[in-house]
């Protein structure tokens, strides 16, 4: 039995690095996780550079800030697979929720359009939106969303503020707004402090979320472990995303060494069914968090592009030479190579036009053929990372 | 000579906070300031200025740090990163001991150095003070609890303690558990059965 640490935050999208521990998918592969709970992104970031933790879960967007060199200078640090989709939610403060409410809007938590501009019309100057990291999925989420829904990048300040302490800066009034992971919405909403308006999927249906992050030395010299470590998740991902298994993922994840919370709060968003307001409304969102099913877990080269233009455009950095850097650091070989294997869907290609399937879609597969899902943004947008890279 | 730095120190909890500060002082003529408060770390920092930032590495609040190390231009950026520009040893030593520094552009590696080496020696006393006192805690507590275990036992069946311990002990080999768990769960079943 080889021992290997990973770092995660306590955050519902975890999941599969607990579950593959805790319900023997790492010892089938003959590992044992030794999971180190983390208190900061940049600690996981950290830790990871200097070997510390063998794997970490982090944001998407986090290894594609530390390609483009915006991070401290560490080890390359290689993505391998994604670990979710979704699991986020958009919350606004009491406040902001009877402005809307007066404002007609009904909080159906489906409708990314009509809840933007139903914020536009109730936000008079700027709007302060509470997001976990600078390189985050959430950061880039209310950015596309807010800025198609009217709101000119002056009216928005995004603040970075740790999960667990999402709902004290609603309390505190330092953000009116938050996009937050789970079960950290949930819980702001639980101290009657805010209604959740969106979940992440309404805004991108698809939107990655968390990947497996290693050291490119690692993945490249110990190949045998890091294929062990990656068939183990894979292997958790699909349980997880059996849904009579989130009850029990619940549990497991809440127990005192993992999130240390009611199951009942981490339920919430792996079944999808979210009480968004203090009055105790419940609104059904299907597919909220995805783990594996329709390739999720696939680090498809153009999502890495995505993400790298945008953090370019930022960051005053060259596009063309940031999308190239980060493709390299979402490692699809490694995907194939490990996964094979295990009998995981692999796609034809490697990159492909993000945000172009309103509806799951089959697709033929190197093997038969498999379903892709829908990755649909609420306004139509599309990245061809081809035509974006050819551009001058 | 160099002018005096601004550090300051980020530690929620002032038992830990105060050494960290005094290991400081004797390191160099520093200007120390504790910031205790987490909300509004970010205009707090930002207003102070300081030369150097020290903070615990799984401190949340090192997330709000990162946004203001990487604001748009130098002359916003208040605190900028260590690890761009220092040594792999020091970053590492410091990762190992628990903490983050963060550092204005241009600082000098020699500049840091006595300071990161001063704020480390006092991480480790601490770290080895709060395991020692958690053990002495559990040793404590497992105490008790098989104590109580042993009473239980004693009643119930009628016999001495050394009768009762043994009769643990043997519980515990026997289910490859440790005493104190099977303690334990024999305190919390005659708790449910009124005993």
């Amino acid at each position: 039995m080889i021992t290997l640490r990973l770092g995660y935050v306590p955050l519902i999208d975890a999941a599969p690095l607990i579950v593959a521990q805790e319900l023997g998918f790492a010892a089938e592969e003959g590992l044992a996780f030794d999971l180190v709970r983390l208190g900061a992104w940049a600690q996981a970031r950290d830790m990871l550079g200097a070997g510390l933790i063998e794997a970490a879960h982090m944001l998407v967007p986090m290894p594609v800030g530390q390609a483009l060199g915006l991070g401290p200078s560490l080890p390359a640090m290689d993505l391998v697979m994604f670990l979710s989709h979704g699991g986020q939610a958009v919350a606004v403060n009491r406040d902001l929720e009877g402005r809307l409410r007066d404002g007609g809007h009904d909080f159906a938590f489906d409708d990314a359009r009509a809840a933007g501009l139903a914020l536009r019309r109730a936000v008079a100057g700027r709007l302060r939106v509470g997001v976990p990291f600078h390189f985050s999925t959430q950061s880039e989420l209310v950015r596309h969303w807010l800025t198609a829904s009217g709101f000119a990048p002056a009216d928005l300040e995004l603040i970075t503020v740790p999960p667990p302490m999402m709902a004290e800066a609603m309390a505190q009034g330092d953000v009116d707004a938050f996009c937050v992971g789970e079960p950290w919405a949930s819980f702001a909403v639980e101290r009657g402090l805010g209604a959740l308006l969106l979940p992440g999927t309404a805004i991108w249906a698809a939107a990655p979320e968390k990947g497996l992050v290693l050291l490119r030395g690692f993945a490249e010299t110990r190949e045998a472990e890091t294929g062990a470590l990656m068939r183990a998740i894979w292997r958790a991902g699909r349980w997880l995303d059996d849904p009579d298994h989130r009850g029990t993922a619940a549990e497991i994840l809440s127990r005192a060494a993992y999130l240390n919370l009611p199951p009942e709060l981490a339920e919430r968003g792996l079944t999808g069914r979210l009480t968004i307001s203090a009055q105790g409304d419940i609104r059904h969102a299907p597919g909220f968090i995805a783990f594996n099913a329709g390739a999720a877990s696939f680090p498809w080269k153009s999502l890495a592009a995505l993400f790298a233009q945008r953090l370019a455009g930022r960051h005053g950095l060259d596009p063309q030479e940031a999308m190239t850097r980060a493709m390299a650091h979402f490692r699809t070989d490694l995907y194939r190579q490990h996964l094979r294997p295990a009998g995981a869907p692999l796609p034809g290609a490697s990159q492909r036009v993000e945000g172009a399937l309103a509806e799951d879609r089959s697709v033929a597969a190197e093997r038969g053929g498999m379903i892709l899902r829908a990755d649909g943004f609420f306004d139509g947008f599309t990245f061809d990372p081809a035509a974006s890279l050819s551009a001058n | 000579m160099s002018k005096r730095l601004l550090i300051v120190v980020v530690e929620p909890d002032p038992d830990r906070a105060q050494p960290i500060a005094d290991g400081l002082r004797e390191a160099g003529d520093h200007d120390i300031r504790i910031i205790a408060e987490q909300s509004g770390l970010a205009r707090q920092v930002a207003e102070l200025r300081p030369d150097v930032v020290l903070i615990d590495i799984a401190n949340p609040s090192r997330d709000v740090l990162e946004e203001l190390a990487l604001a748009s231009g130098p002359a916003e950026r208040p605190v900028a990163m260590f690890v761009d520009r220092s040594d792999e040893g020091m970053t590492r030593a410091a990762i190992e001991a628990g903490i983050s520094a963060y550092v204005v552009d241009g600082m000098r590696p020699e500049r840091l150095k006595p300071i990161l080496d001063a704020a480390i020696a006092r991480f480790h006393i601490f770290q080895q003070m709060r395991a020692e006192l958690a053990a002495t805690r559990a040793a404590l507590e497992e105490r008790k609890i098989i104590d109580r275990a042993k009473a239980v036992l004693m009643k119930a069946r009628g016999i001495d303690e050394e009768a009762a311990y043994a009769l643990l002990r043997k519980t515990a080999m026997d289910g490859g558990k440790r005493v104190a768990d099977i303690a334990q769960q024999l305190v919390m079943a005659a708790g449910l059965l009124g005993r």
